[in-house]
């Protein structure tokens, strides 16, 4: 009865006109910013974080507002991938296997109805796994120390670098990068300067947004300068959108198998949606064997991946609100957006704050039935917004991000560091190396150091400490099988290739 | 090949450098049994070990662009961190067309389009950010307006 207790206090908050009307203008949004090529989830809730300390948005409000973004950017990917082939965020790209050959055999529309509701039964069943899973995870979070939450942190580390990287060492050269960032600044436990170079601006360590919107935003307007924006001109006309009910109903099974695979894929901290979407497909297509057709544009390949992002997008949250450790790159923007807040996730967020979680919780289920509503019947709408030429969106989208840090801080430090970090991502991306482990590092390189520190006060500096309970040892071991086991699976991990003309 | 090996060993001497300055982190007397030195120390010893792999195991060579595009790209950089100073002294109006302009010509190169799309952008978000989110942006420079 304590889960109902709690749901009918997240509805009190979550069907208040006001949030109600943030959950819609963020599903709006989102869909909007996952459509775009070039602006995927991650890189359109960084730039809006600042934005929302500009509208003064108490706590729970700013959070329903950027998790319905997140949502809504997660149903929006699909449509570019669909219809341009070209995937808005790494997620989206198995919906191009089977969504592109669909919408070039003229069932464009077909296609996008069909993902939106393969993306809602994701969704959904995502959200009521969190809300099932979440509570008693928070109550084992209760038993982790110092020790335990290292370990943990490791073991993010060491999944995102095993899993969504093609090389090791270039995912823990990113870790590194991200690590070595956030030592910058006043040492917390000493109060000393450390590794500021005498520089002023660098004393209070370097912002996260700053970071996240120049690594995410400023490096895409170097990609769409050197490509000058082409392939990104819509080739496939919509013209009537029907309901495919024959479709949806022949897939049933698809989405709910693929949506149970997503959502466990998005659970493990690291591996994030882009597993999520891998998996089920995969998954899916070796159930329905050489006759299924994977790959020519048959409806179960655009229901599984789909089904299985955006269930994995609901499992993310699962680790970040109980242990304060983020699954994807979108979730570790939202937990950016959490600290900016002042909420600090973690078993006690259920306890002290459970209006947070509950409403939150209330509100992505109402955000998924209005993201259905939404690109259902007004999915034209979206399509149109593709129609945006780059040479206005990608200098808006700079322009955006210009004036969100600036004012954060209004110092023009901040923005020549953004530019830093743009042309950084620019170089690591064309090297192949991860920028989401640079970000996770500085999101939680402060906090891994203290709990290694706290954990040697605790037992005055006996490094065995670390390795002394079942979880830390547990954790330790995953951490390891998730940096080496990826290196003698690469075969079976090895990505599609994309739809090619 | 080429460009991770360089990568590899600049990453190396930044980690080397890194590990350096953390040794000359100043301790206090409020001192817990790792310190403040500890754990830069390490990232940069783990930076520097995988920084090595990288010089000996290489992947294929990305595909960079030519001469021409990094010109553009180093002159879009100079356009931003120009427009990063001059944000404060000159208002938002002015830097902001010429920016937005001068990015969207970078894109796709069509003068009037770009000019259009500059001034465009920079007073439509202009009222954005002004009156719907209320930010206190300021229009013109103080000395053109008196």
């Amino acid at each position: 009865m304590d889960l109902l207790a709690n749901l009918s206090l997240g509805f009190s908050i979550a069907l208040s006109p006001y949030t109600l009307l943030l959950a819609i203008i963020g599903c709006f949004l989102g869909t909007i910013i996952g459509a775009l090529p070039g602006l995927g989830p991650s890189n359109g809730v960084a730039i809006l974080i600042p934005l929302t300390f500009t509208l003064g948005l108490d706590a729970t409000s700013a959070l329903v507002l950027m998790t319905s973004v997140y949502y809504g950017a997660m149903y929006g990917g699909r449509i570019s991938s669909i219809l341009l082939n070209i995937p808005g965020d790494e997620p989206a790209l198995m919906t191009t296997l089977d969504g592109y050959p669909m919408a070039k055999a003229g069932r464009a529309g077909d296609a996008l109805i069909l993902s939106g509701f393969a993306s809602f039964v994701g969704a959904t069943l995502a959200t009521i796994g969190l809300m099932l899973l979440a509570p008693l995870l928070a109550r084992v979070a209760y038993l982790f120390g110092p020790a335990e939450y290292f370990a943990l942190y490791l073991l993010a580390f060491c999944t995102l670098g095993g899993m969504a990287s093609n090389n090791q060492a270039k995912a823990a050269i990113a870790s590194c990068i991200g690590l070595g960032i956030a030592m910058i600044g006043v040492d917390n436990t000493s109060g000393m300067p450390r590794l500021t170079g005498g520089n002023l601006h660098l004393y209070d360590g370097i912002d996260f947004l700053v970071a996240i919107v120049g690594l995410f935003a400023v490096a895409e307007v170097f990609f769409f300068i050197e490509s000058h924006g082409k392939n990104s001109s819509i080739g496939i006309k919509l013209e009537k959108t029907v309901v495919p009910w024959r479709d949806i109903f022949d897939t049933r099974w698809t989405m709910l198998r693929s949506s149970v695979v997503g959502f466990v894929a998005g659970i493990l901290p690291g591996a994030g949606a882009s597993l999520g979407s891998f998996l089920a497909y995969m998954s899916e297509k070796s159930i329905a064997g050489e006759k299924g057709g994977f790959g020519t544009g048959v409806a179960k390949g655009i229901a599984a991946p789909e089904a299985g992002n955006n269930a994995a997008a609901g499992g993310a949250l699962v680790p970040m609100l109980t242990l304060g450790v983020p699954g994807s790159g979108t979730t570790a923007v939202l937990l950016a957006l959490l600290m900016t807040l002042n909420i600090t996730p973690g078993p006690t967020l259920f306890t002290d704050q459970p209006e947070v979680i509950w409403g939150l919780i209330a509100s992505l289920l109402i955000a998924n039935v209005v993201l259905l509503l939404m690109n259902v019947p007004m999915v034209k709408v979206f399509v149109r917004v593709l129609q945006v030429p780059p040479a206005i969106l990608l200098p808006g989208v700079t322009m955006i991000s210009f004036i969100g840090i600036y004012s954060l801080s209004g110092s023009y430090f901040d923005l020549l560091l953004m530019i830093g970090f743009g042309i950084l991502g620019y170089i690591l991306r064309k090297l192949d190396i991860p920028t989401v482990p640079v970000i996770l590092g500085i999101l939680l390189g402060g906090n891994m150091e203290d709990a290694l520190r706290r954990a040697m006060v605790i037992s005055d500096g006996d490094g065995w400490y670390l390795f002394s309970t079942p979880i830390s040892i547990g954790l330790w071991i995953a951490a390891i099988a998730g940096f080496v086991a990826p290196m003698f699976m690469r075969g079976l991990l090895q990505k599609p290739q994309r739809v090619t003309d | 090949m080429a460009s991770d090996r360089i990568f590899g060993l600049v990453a190396a001497l930044v980690a080397l450098a890194y590990i350096v300055s953390a040794t000359q982190i100043q301790t206090s007397f409020l001192a817990d049994p790792v310190g403040p030195k500890v754990f830069p120390i390490g990232i940069g010893v783990i930076g520097a070990i995988s920084a090595m792999f990288l010089v000996f195991r290489p992947d294929p060579e990305p595909q960079w662009p030519g001469v021409r595009t990094f010109l553009a790209l180093g002159f879009s950089v100079l356009v931003l961190v120009g427009y990063a100073y001059a944000l404060k002294p000159l208002g938002f109006l002015l830097p902001t067309a010429v920016v937005a302009g001068i990015l969207s010509y970078q894109i796709s190169p069509r003068a009037r389009f770009a000019a259009i799309t500059g001034v465009s952008l920079a007073i439509g978000l202009f009222l954005i950010f002004r009156f719907a989110l209320g930010l206190g942006l300021i229009a013109f420079p103080r000395w053109l307006t008196g």
